[in-house]
This record gives C-alpha cells, sequence and structure tokens, in this order.
C-alpha cells in the first residue's frame, strides 16, 4: 500500500481506478481518462492533487534566500498572492525540481514541489536555509484540489462565502488569496483557466463532494498527463531532470538573468548560453500511430527514399513526452533535438520511421487548438 | 465476471479471444479484461490480409492513451480479413471487444496445432490467480 491522500477513500467510492504515482495511491481514471480530458476542455473537472508537497518558508530573509535558490527571480513578486514558476537547480545546472512559489507575506513564501522529489528538495532547501536562518514547514495536513475548465471558476465560486465571491473571480492568473483557511490560487496544470486550492483535508473531501455533484468531473492522473502535454507544460523526470539544464529543456523563459544575481546553476548556464545547446520543440505526427517518452527522432527523409523505409537514419534526438491528443486527435510530443531542427523529421516506432513536423508548443490552449 | 468472458469463446493467457466461425476460419480480439486494463484505445495496427501467422507471434498492436501492447497470434494459419472500422474508431475495442471491435480473420492451417487455449471458465479462474 502506497501513500494515500484525505481524499482517497471519496475517490475510490466514485470509481477511480488507482496507480502507483511516486509511492502515492492516485487515481488514474475515473471512467475513460478522454472523457475527463474533454470535460476539462470544454466544461470543468477537478483533480486530487494532495501528494504535491507545499512547503512554507518562513524567516525576514527568506525572498534574499529564493533569489539565490531559484532560477527565476522572486523579486518579481511584488504583490502578496502572487505566484512564479521556477526551476530549482543544482550548481551543474540540471534541474533538481520544478515549482511554484507564492508570495504570502513579507517573511513567508509557499512552494509547492512535485510528490516524487519530495523528500530531495526538502534536504536540498533545508541544507541551504539554514545560514539564511529561514525556517523550512511541510504542510501535509493541507490537501490540495485542482479545479480546471472553461466554466471551473463558476463552479469554484459557489462554494465560496457569498461575500469572498467577488475578490475570488477577480483574481488574475498566476495569482492567488487567502480565504479563511482556504488558499486559493489562479493556476494550474491544464492549459485552462482554473483554480488550485490547498484547504484542510476535512474541507477537501467536502469542497470535492460539492464539486462533482455540482457537475465538475472527477478527473484522474490520466487526463491530467494529456492536458499538460497540450498546454505544453513540461513533466518533471520527463522533459527535464537534474541531467538536463533549463535551457535545453524549453524553460529558458524561467530563467531570470537580469538583473545580475547569483543564483544555484548561473554560472553552469552561462556556460551553455555562451556555447548553445539543444532545444525542447513540439512535435505532431502526421501518420496515424502514437508518440511515446524514449523513442528516437532523426532528420528528414531524403528525396529519393523509399516511403517507410527503416535505418539507418542519423539519430538527432529523443522524445522526452509523447501521447495520443484527444483535442487534436492525433499523436504529439515534446522532444529535445538540435537548434534548428525542422521542420520536417522522422520518428522511430517499432523500427519504422513515421514523418512529423517540429512545432512551437503549446498545443492547445484556453479549449483552442493552436496547431493544424 | 463471466458476463465478461462469453461462453463460446476461446481464451489466450495473453488476453486474446478466439471465435471458431466452423468454416476453417477463426476470429480474434483482445478481452473485456485486456480493454480495460489498457484504458481508452487510440491506435491499432492489425495484420494485413495474406500475411502469414504462427501461433504466439506478435501480430497486432493496440495502443491506449497510456500504453502499447503487442497482440499474440492465437493460431497458425493465413490472415483472411482484418477490422476495416478499427482505423477510425479503435474505441470499438473498449466498447464491444467481443462483436464490433473484433481484429482479424485468419484461415487456420490444417495442419498446425492451435496454440494452448482455455475455457472461459479457465480463462475466469486464470484472471482470478493473476489478480492475486
Amino acid at each position: 500500500m502506497g501513500l494515500r491522500t484525505p481524499l482517497y477513500d471519496v475517490l475510490v467510492s466514485q470509481g477511480a481506478k488507482i496507480i502507483d504515482f511516486g509511492g502515492w495511491d492516485m487515481p488514474l481514471a475515473f471512467g475513460s481518462q478522454l472523457e475527463e480530458h474533454h470535460a476539462v476542455r470544454k466544461n470543468a473537472g477537478v483533480f486530487d492533487v494532495s501528494h504535491m508537497g507545499i512547503l512554507d518558508l518562513s524567516g525576514p530573509r527568506t525572498r534574499e534566500f529564493l533569489r539565490r535558490l531559484l532560477a527565476n527571480d522572486v523579486a518579481k513578486l511584488t504583490v502578496p498572492g502572487r505566484a512564479l514558476y521556477s526551476c530549482m537547480l543544482l550548481p551543474t545546472g540540471g534541474v533538481i525540481d520544478d515549482l511554484i512559489v507564492y508570495f504570502m507575506a513579507d517573511d513567508w513564501f509557499r512552494l509547492v514541489v512535485n510528490a516524487g522529489t519530495r523528500h530531495k528538495d526538502l534536504a536540498w532547501i533545508g541544507g541551504q536555509a539554514s545560514a539564511y536562518g529561514v525556517a523550512v514547514r511541510e504542510r501535509p495536513e493541507l490537501a490540495m484540489l485542482a479545479v480546471q475548465g472553461p466554466n471551473a471558476v463558476g463552479q469554484t465560486l459557489a462554494l465560496l462565502a457569498p461575500a469572498d465571491r467577488p475578490g475570488a473571480a477577480r483574481l488574475a492568473r498566476f495569482s492567488g488569496v487567502t480565504l479563511g483557511s482556504w488558499f486559493l490560487a489562479r493556476t494550474g496544470y491544464t492549459g485552462e483557466d482554473g483554480f488550485e486550492i490547498m484547504l484542510p483535508a476535512g474541507e477537501a473531501v467536502d469542497a470535492w463532494r460539492a464539486l462533482t455533484a455540482q457537475g465538475v468531473a472527477p478527473c484522474g492522473l490520466g487526463a491530467r498527463d494529456t492536458l499538460r502535454l497540450e498546454a505544453g507544460m513540461n513533466l518533471y523526470g520527463n522533459d527535464m531532470d537534474e541531467q538536463h539544464h533549463p535551457l535545453e529543456s524549453g524553460l529558458a523563459w524561467t530563467v531570470a538573468f537580469e538583473p545580475g544575481r547569483d543564483f544555484i546553476g548561473r554560472d553552469a548556464l552561462e556556460r551553455v548560453r555562451a556555447d548553445g545547446c539543444r532545444a525542447l520543440v513540439g512535435l505532431v505526427l502526421e501518420e496515424r500511430g502514437v508518440l511515446r517518452s524514449h523513442q528516437e527522432v532523426s532528420g528528414p527523409a531524403p528525396p529519393d527514399a523509399v516511403p517507410g523505409s527503416r535505418h539507418p537514419a542519423p539519430v538527432i534526438g529523443q522524445i522526452t513526452s509523447g501521447s495520443f491528443s484527444p483535442t487534436l486527435n492525433r499523436a504529439i510530443a515534446l522532444a529535445r533535438v538540435p537548434q534548428g531542427t525542422g521542420p520536417q523529421v522522422r520518428i522511430d516506432i517499432r523500427g519504422r520511421l513515421h514523418a512529423a513536423r517540429v512545432v512551437k508548443p503549446p498545443f492547445v490552449r484556453d479549449g483552442k487548438a493552436l496547431i493544424h | 465476471m463471466s458476463e465478461h468472458i462469453p461462453a463460446e469463446l476461446h481464451y489466450t493467457r495473453s488476453h486474446e479471444w478466439v471465435r471458431d466461425l466452423q468454416d476453417g476460419q477463426v476470429e480474434v480480439g483482445i478481452t473485456h479484461h485486456a480493454q480495460e486494463a489498457l484504458g481508452d484505445l487510440v491506435f491499432v495496427e492489425v495484420p494485413p490480409p495474406d500475411r502469414r501467422l504462427n501461433a504466439g507471434e506478435a501480430c497486432a498492436v493496440v495502443e491506449s492513451v497510456k500504453a502499447a501492447s503487442d497482440v499474440y497470434s492465437p493460431v497458425t494459419g493465413q490472415v483472411s480479413a482484418s477490422n476495416p472500422e478499427l482505423a477510425q474508431k479503435p474505441e470499438l475495442l473498449n466498447h464491444d471487444p467481443y462483436g464490433a471491435g473484433w481484429l482479424m480473420r485468419v484461415r487456420l492451417d490444417a495442419a498446425a496445432p492451435n496454440g494452448a487455449w482455455l475455457t472461459a471458465a479457465e480463462y475466469a479462474k486464470f484472471l482470478e490467480t493473476s489478480a492475486e
């Protein structure tokens, strides 16, 4: 038996098919994961993401500490409640984890980290924090729900006290607000509007029941993965890890080199910037089939090639995340390839080369297909 | 359980079913259990007509959103038909695995022995044991 979130029993009672995810017993799907995917694109779905780690960092020097710890710059967070996506790097530039940091108060920031990396994150952060007098506290008593989709905001507002609704409705994307025992943020991992809610475990069960009774679809990690891939969002462990730095993982936009701040990993990334590196690109399969992580990418077929011909073809890269896109009804992927690759490449699927096109993610955003 | 394991079919330990068409051909598909374990099917590759198959040979691929899985031929023979609907409607394997979701028909070699098939009761027992 793995670790279980406070929602476990209610998830199982609603038909969740449970799988192991980083040591946690988590729902893969409640029925058809394709239907859950479409529910989030067209209406609203709710995910139990209580397995993610919530870490509260406090002390007068917390901001200074995070400006050293994170590759993005928390100096951008000037208004309480604002959130920032960042990588946390090794001195080599490799990614320890990706996370969201919330500015709660002048001496208090909250990090939301991946479930599978929680222990090493805690060890790493704890090892650095003491020099700044920053206290690190896990919040295992908090559960976390993600309500996502074009109707997610309205459905979530219905759970709030009437007096709290206007403020919550006005929240900008990547902003949050504390409402009693809840922290409500307009963030997510699906490419749709919605909220992520951190709240006490018992209240989370009630909120889950209320949302699903209102018609919000209960969704599992299966749909969460196809939604995030369509949204062009990286998955830690697939698309970046300790061996792959942000600049070759499509995450250069999250690295704040300016102003000249001495964050961990900066020197390594400066060298990479000078030397150049591979790129993470989007792929759309132009034939039938499904793209999967670890499939090999090779260059375009020479003009005289026999269609579907086998190797030898120089392998230039690898798929890091691939799946079937329910919205586009074709296979899509993220792949690490040399800069300037494209527009045509070929993918090795069970020994046969299939034509694919290099595109710029995201594939889908706010319910609309961006790739045709 | 038995409603999902029709009594008149034969089964394999790799979760294929076999229907004897009584004319020297068999129809082959994947079981309810297999489609349920895979989840939503999104791609099916079936062997072309006339392809020779040996019992136990990987002959088709079914891919769900989460995983790809080989289908093994339960028989030795020659493919006489493959289901043309599946290219556009792979979800037929989820909705009707023993009917509209059939994969292929194979004309049996008279001389060749079949693979080791299970009866419906034996397959039900096999699922119970492998679930433990």
